[in-house]
């Protein structure tokens, strides 16, 4: 028995108001697990979806630029891409999902669609290569944010579920034991002393009648 | 300072730069992962790291996971996907199911 107590009904009182906070807590918190479970599986299902589609994609930009790089001299791809293009950019926010605190990511497209080189000395194949991992940027933000969505609400089902059965399997249990134990003693008391009085009752009697 | 970048072998992440991302040539787990931190100190917001580099990187991509920010993101390679990030994603869902049932 994890729970320290004194068999009085002040203790009995106090144990009782724990147990319904304790009852209370256990319910909100099944409620909340059950909620962010539900949402969880919406975020991950999008996420399977964003990441096939991603992994293809991204395969097919990689394929091209090697192809793009066979058509070329290692040195001139290099240099081609030496400067860098106009950064990406992302508009960074942050959302709640029961009060889990998520990234909201959206990509602000650089509205240029001109490559970063000259078209003098590089390949049509690397254009196309480029191009294709341009449009795929849109995308990979996207799963960016729903992936670490994902992680972050996984770790938080984590967190409640050991809660909930901390509550539930831990807690609960030992105060109502607690409870009953103490109410078995007070009764036990109770008849300890009923006996008493009695026993006295007839010694009294009996001293009487002598 | 972009928001975005991209860590991996050359091959692989040099077409990065060409759609405006800060591009990062690196292979080896331990320096990877001393990357990160530092781009993490500089708020870059996302890093797209390769598959073979973030499990490489495990260590460093775990500290993360817990915090809206950096998300470190697996993509695959010049060599395709191996995988790993599929895993990643069913490890979340284990993890916060218990089984896996979306697979």
């Amino acid at each position: 028995m994890a729970i320290n107590y004194k068999p009085t009904r002040m203790e009995m009182s106090r144990l009782k108001k724990r147990l319904v906070t304790a009852t209370r807590g256990h319910k909100l918190m099944k409620d909340k697990r059950d909620e962010t479970v539900r949402r969880f599986i919406t975020y991950v299902r999008r996420n399977r979806e964003l990441r096939e589609r991603v992994e293809r994609l991204m395969s097919e930009a990689m394929k091209s630029f090697v192809i793009a790089k066979a058509t070329m001299t290692r040195a001139s791809v290099e240099e081609a891409l030496a400067v860098p293009a106009a950064p990406a950019r992302i508009e960074v926010g942050s959302g709640s999902v029961l009060s889990v605190e998520v990234p909201k990511l959206t990509y602000i497209p650089t509205g240029e669609k001109a490559l970063p080189y000259g078209v003098l000395g590089t390949s049509s194949e690397l254009d196309a290569a480029v191009e294709k991992f341009s449009e795929l940027m849109p995308l990979l933000i996207e799963l960016a944010e729903v992936e670490k969505t994902c992680n972050l609400l996984a770790d938080k089902i984590e967190k409640t579920r050991r809660r909930v059965n901390a509550l539930e399997y831990v807690m609960i249990p030992q105060l109502e034991e607690a409870i009953h134990s103490i109410s078995m003693k007070l009764d036990e008391n109770e008849r300890g002393n009923l006996t008493r009085l009695m026993k006295t009752k007839d010694m009294l009697k009996a001293k009487e009648q002598q | 300072m972009a928001d975005i970048a991209m860590i991996g072998d050359k091959d692989s992440v040099l077409i990065g730069r060409a759609a405006g991302l800060d591009v990062y040539f690196e292979t080896d787990g331990a320096a990877a992962g001393r990357l990160i931190d530092r781009l993490a100190k500089e708020n870059t917001r996302i890093i797209f790291v390769t598959e073979p580099v973030f499990e490489a990187a495990a260590e460093t991509v775990n500290k993360y996971k817990s915090r809206p920010f950096p998300a470190i993101i697996p993509v695959p390679d010049s060599k395709g996907a191996t995988g790993a990030a599929m895993r990643n994603v069913r490890a979340n869902v284990e993890k916060a199911i218990g089984a896996d049932i979306l697979f």
